[in-house]
């Protein structure tokens, strides 16, 4: 089938079976690496997307459960203008990120929980973020980088 | 892995019927449990007919002194119902703990109880609730669906449409050991009502169970004999994820906890 959805914005399409594994298709068919395969049951959250705004794991999802549907992943977190999002911006300057295989899911995890609460409590980022593992274990600086970014 | 044909349906009839005509057919929910598995190799369907989007399998509404939860209704939908807090407060708590937020965005109760599985976290609360299992054709009573290791009542090309939580459903407390909070496969789930008495747990036995023993003994009042025969109720092995004298040992806790609980109500 031909799958046809928007990414980061603008329509994207594959010719594939629907049953792939959303993460491939875009990893190998559309050359969008941002998110990462990390354990590749639904653990770990290295492969965190945004579907239709809420985040999943993109290893679970059948690229056909995404035909008409938006997907974002960390290559469009970035303003329009190119700049990073003031998210990203706080995991540089607060030092979130050690060998970066969890930051794009950290970021696409943080990016929804901050969508649907703009005032995080600190319990609230960590629930947030329980779906998401650091190898490094850098949690601290993560939950400090999404705290600096409450409204 | 070669490919799977992926079948999208209009509704649950024409579900039924693609289920029914396609050879090796398999539901796709949310696909938490059979995305895993497809890819690993250990189930190899020829199809799966996809019901995520269907919006008959969706929503949470009112029936007859309790509430009705659709098949395909994610887990975040459950945990923020004002119904589903007010009829069954323990589902909420036990949909609390499957996961994170990727996975209660993409996990459901039709597939929690199709998939089957003995640690399947919210089975305990809709077997001690005496929830009832709507499919495309019957209701089955929760706690004669499970009748072996992943084996459902289930017939072929049956598809569960949704859940029914009775009155009685408001009374169960709820339960999860695991190793953290989050993410964790249980070690022993355990769910208690008082009226009707009902012990039910997860990851104890080859299926979801109720402890009959433990239950007639706590209808009684015998607390002291209910947590005395929740042990002998349970078939617990020892795992990776735990042992089972562990399980034997936390299942009693576990069930005096909760009962002394729900008598300082």
């Amino acid at each position: 089938m031909t799958v046809h959805f928007i990414l980061n914005g603008r329509p994207a399409s594959a010719d594939v079976s629907g049953s792939r594994r959303l993460l491939d298709v875009l990893r190998e068919g559309l050359a969008f690496t941002g998110a990462k395969e990390g354990c590749g049951e639904g653990e770990c959250g290295a492969c965190s997307v945004l579907v239709d705004g809420e985040v999943v794991n993109s290893c679970l999802v059948a690229v056909g459960q995404v035909d008409g549907r938006e997907v974002v992943t960390v290559e469009g977190l970035a303003l329009p203008d190119g700049k990073l999002s003031p998210l990203q911006q706080a995991f540089i300057e607060r030092g979130a990120a050690q060998c970066g295989i969890c930051t794009p899911g950290m970021l696409l995890a943080a990016h929804a929980l901050l969508q649907q609460n703009p005032r995080p409590s600190e319990d609230d980022v960590r629930v947030g973020l329980a779906g998401n593992l650091c190898r490094c274990t850098g949690y601290t600086k993560i939950i400090a980088a999404v705290l600096a970014c409450r409204t | 892995m070669p490919d799977v044909t992926y079948l999208r349906p209009r509704d649950v009839a024409h579900a039924v019927r693609l289920c029914e005509g396609t050879p090796d057919a398999r539901p796709l929910g949310g696909g938490t449990d059979l995305m895993v598995m497809l890819h690993a190799g250990t189930v190899r369907p020829r199809a799966l007919v996809d019901l995520w989007s269907l919006a008959e399998l969706k929503g949470i509404r009112r029936v007859d002194g309790g509430v009705e939860i659709g098949a395909a209704e994610p887990y975040t939908g459950i945990i923020a119902s004002a119904l589903v807090a007010e009829h069954c407060p323990a589902l909420v708590a036990a949909s609390r703990t499957i996961g994170a937020a990727q996975i209660q965005n993409r996990g459901t109760l039709g597939g929690n109880l199709a998939n089957a599985s003995p640690a399947g976290d919210t089975l305990p609360v809709l077997l001690a609730a005496d929830a009832v299992v709507v499919t495309d054709r019957r209701t089955i009573p929760v706690a004669e669906f499970f009748t072996g290791y992943r084996q459902t009542a289930l017939g072929s090309g049956e598809l569960i449409v949704a859940v029914r939580l009775p009155a009685a459903a408001r009374g169960v407390r709820f339960r999860k050991v695991g190793t953290r909070a989050a993410q964790a496969i249980s070690k022993v789930v355990l769910a208690v009502n008082r009226e009707p008495a009902r012990v039910a747990l997860g990851s104890v036995a080859e299926i979801p169970l109720r402890a009959r023993g433990a239950e007639a003994a706590l209808a009684r009042g015998d607390v002291e004999g209910a947590v005395a025969a929740v042990a002998a109720d349970i078939r617990p092995i020892d795992d990776v994820r735990s042992t089972a004298d562990y399980r034997r040992q936390v299942a009693r806790n576990v069930l005096r906890d909760l009962v002394d609980a729900s008598s300082r109500r």
